[in-house]
């Protein structure tokens, strides 16, 4: 199966609800075999997007392609995709083999053939056997097998999910992510995802598209999205972050230097920034990129310097026990607020960080992810 | 063991309901008790007898009249089941201008004394459509089955619209994904999950038509009786056991039908609530 070749389409499709832009202006492609995630806050149009994907809505401009071949006004019975619904949907009077083997029944494929497939599919999610049980005798983790095996069944070019794991349990959500990928890798159908839920999307998809009030933000792998965010808005939707607002001073070509206002001293970067001296840009640092250090020893040096120089002072004013984890607030002496995680890494260690010491934040120069807008 | 059906242990409270069931079925009671009486009287208990059930069935005309009565309530069920199926279905689906008042007007024929609406369907049928009555049977009783569709579809309407309430649209999604065009749609998602509805409104058009004296005494003729209005001219003749063996057959085949509409709207609603 070779990943790259588009298979889906976007062409500056818009939607809009009355005078409310649902979708606006999005071009975008899914490539052949990709697992690919729609990722954004609720009502930012992802959900809006992938029903025009199926077909039970039609763009208000702008056309689809599933294939190369326009599909905007074709209708959902007719396209070479199939869904799983975000409740499952069902159909609470059929037994399990019936639900699956439906949408062959429809396209007038033959008994013989449809048992086959359907016991082929069944076996495919894992309800060998089960055929015959009524979707209430089931858990809500395997009526949501069920709908995977019916829409997996009809072999369609690609696959729609609409939040797949949202009404699962959080044990059960993990393995069903695990479950998705391999399934996924089994099949080799394109998946299209929906999801709010950002954990799920970088932990299944080979790209995301991040979504916000209609509009498409960024479209890149997950670690790219958090590693490299285009936008305050991603490196903020994506994980937690740290977001510093400051002018650019000293711009060279391989370093640079930014003022944030409350601090003392220039934050160095590794990297030269293309701006003028002056402008305003946002620094967002991860809290697990930001080291902590005792106050006893001496400000930290990390890298060559100058560029490998950003430590600041600052008083422990939070402590989050994680387990594995702290998650760390530090005050700097103007107030404001910056996060840190370090890992337990022994048993004893957390002592020397607790409430109410000072200590020293020290960040790489490489670490600050740098915004401009 | 504390549990919401507690309060019934207290001896008052058990007197109390012990009063109410009296009050509401003794009547009832003694008519059955009676249906059974030996006796030409209807008062005086002389033992056990079938002997007025055998009569029941000797009489020509109480047997017409019953005929009568199942053919007009079958009939009425079935035009009512499609009527009201198509209305429930209508005010379900689609946003129309007058909708509400749509919605109220279905609801009128239930609330309307009956007395009214069979003196409306007695001036409809003189001045306006005349139903032949000379037609041959049981044609002659289309303007009975007319008059009884008329209020117990609206009763179809609210239970299977009630019904359609509980529809996930999801559903119909997921079979228009699988490919399913309309027609699919509803034989194999919406009909299966109309179903309780319609058995529990056809038993309700059923058991209405089959027990309604007012309006359908305004409506027949002479050659049209139906089993209530039988009931009640053999009153007017003469107060026999057999009125009590006629009116016993009716409470058991209306008590029954009743029994099992709610038993199948319990069924589903124990269904939804698991």
């Amino acid at each position: 199966m070779t990943k790259g070749l588009p298979i889906i389409r976007f062409e500056g499709v818009t939607k809009c609800y009355g005078k409310v832009v649902a979708v606006d202006d999005v071009n975008l492609e899914v490539r052949e075999g990709e697992f690919f995630a729609l990722l954004g806050p609720s009502g930012c149009g992802k959900t809006t997007l992938l029903r025009m994907l199926a077909g039970f809505e039609v763009p208000s401009e702008g056309r689809i392609l599933i294939d190369g071949e326009d599909v905007t006004n074709v209708p959902p019975n007719k396209r070479p995709v199939n869904m799983v619904f975000q409740n499952y949907a069902v159909f609470p009077h059929m037994s399990v083999a019936d639900n699956v083997g439906y949408g062959l029944k429809v396209d007038g494929m033959a008994g013989a053939e449809r048992a086959r497939r359907v016991e082929e599919a069944l076996a495919l999610v894992k309800l060998d056997g089960l055929g015959s049980r009524r979707p209430d005798q089931l858990s809500g983790g395997q009526r949501q097998r069920v709908a995977l095996a019916r829409a997996l069944v009809k072999r369609p070019r690609v696959l729609l999910l609409d939040e797949p794991l949202s009404a699962l349990d959080a044990k059960l959500r993990e393995a069903m992510r695990t479950e998705l990928c391999q399934l996924q890798a089994q099949v080799g159908i394109t998946f299209v995802m929906v999801t709010h839920d950002q954990d799920e999307a970088l932990a299944l998809a080979d790209r995301c598209a991040v979504m916000n009030r209609g509009l498409l933000q960024q479209v890149a792998s997950p670690s790219d999205l958090y590693e490299f965010p285009a936008s305050r808005f991603v490196a903020d939707f994506i994980g937690s972050v740290n977001m510093l607002e400051g002018r650019l001073v000293v711009d060279e070509p391989a370093s640079a230097e930014v003022a944030v206002a409350g601090i003392d001293q220039p934050l160095f970067l590794d990297h030269g920034v293309t701006g003028a001296a002056g402008t305003t840009l946002w620094l967002a640092l991860r809290p697990e990129k930001i080291e902590l250090h005792k106050w006893a020893e001496a400000p930290p040096a990390l890298g060559d310097a100058p560029a490998g120089r950003n430590a600041v002072a600052g008083t422990i004013t939070h402590v989050a026990y994680l387990g594995s984890e702290s998650l760390y607030e530090v005050t700097l002496p103007d107030g404001q607020k910056l996060k840190a995680l370090r890992s337990n890494l022994t048993r004893w260690d957390q002592e020397d960080f607790a409430l109410g010491e000072q200590v020293w934040l020290a960040w790489h120069a490489c670490s600050p992810a740098v915004l401009l807008s | 063991m504390t549990g919401p059906l507690d309060y019934l242990a207290r001896w008052p409270l058990r007197l109390w309901l012990a009063m109410v069931g009296a009050f509401l079925y003794l009547p009832l009671l003694a008519l059955v008790v009676f249906s059974f009486n030996d006796s030409k009287r209807i008062t005086v208990w002389r033992g056990f007898s079938l002997r007025w059930y055998a009569e029941l069935f000797d009489d020509g005309e109480l047997v017409a009249a019953f005929g009568n009565s199942l053919v007009i309530a079958a009939a009425s069920t079935i035009i009512s089941l499609i009527l009201g199926t198509a209305a429930a279905l209508l005010l379900w689906r689609f946003r129309f201008a007058g909708k509400a008042a749509l919605e109220a007007l279905l609801g009128l024929p239930i609330v309307v004394p009956e007395i009214c609406l069979g003196v409306a369907f007695l001036v409809f049928f003189t001045a306006i459509l005349p139903w032949p009555t000379e037609l041959p049977w049981p044609a002659n009783l289309g303007a009975i089955i007319i008059a009884h569709a008329t209020f117990s579809f609206s009763f179809v309407a609210l239970v299977v619209r009630a019904r359609l309430a509980s529809f996930d649209g999801a559903l119909a999604e997921a079979a228009r994904d699988l490919g399913a065009g309309e027609w699919l749609i509803f034989r194999d998602i919406m009909v299966p999950h109309m179903v309780p509805g319609l058995v529990a409104g056809a038993l309700l058009a059923f058991t209405l038509s089959l027990d309604d004296f007012v309006i359908t005494f305004f409506t027949s003729g002479p050659d049209t009786i139906t089993f209530p209005i039988k009931v009640y001219s053999m009153v007017r003749f003469s107060v026999t056991p057999a009125v009590n063996a006629a009116s016993t057959l009716l409470i058991l085949l209306t008590a029954g039908l009743t029994a099992l509409a709610l038993w199948l709207q319990g069924a589903d609603i124990a269904k939804q609530a698991a």
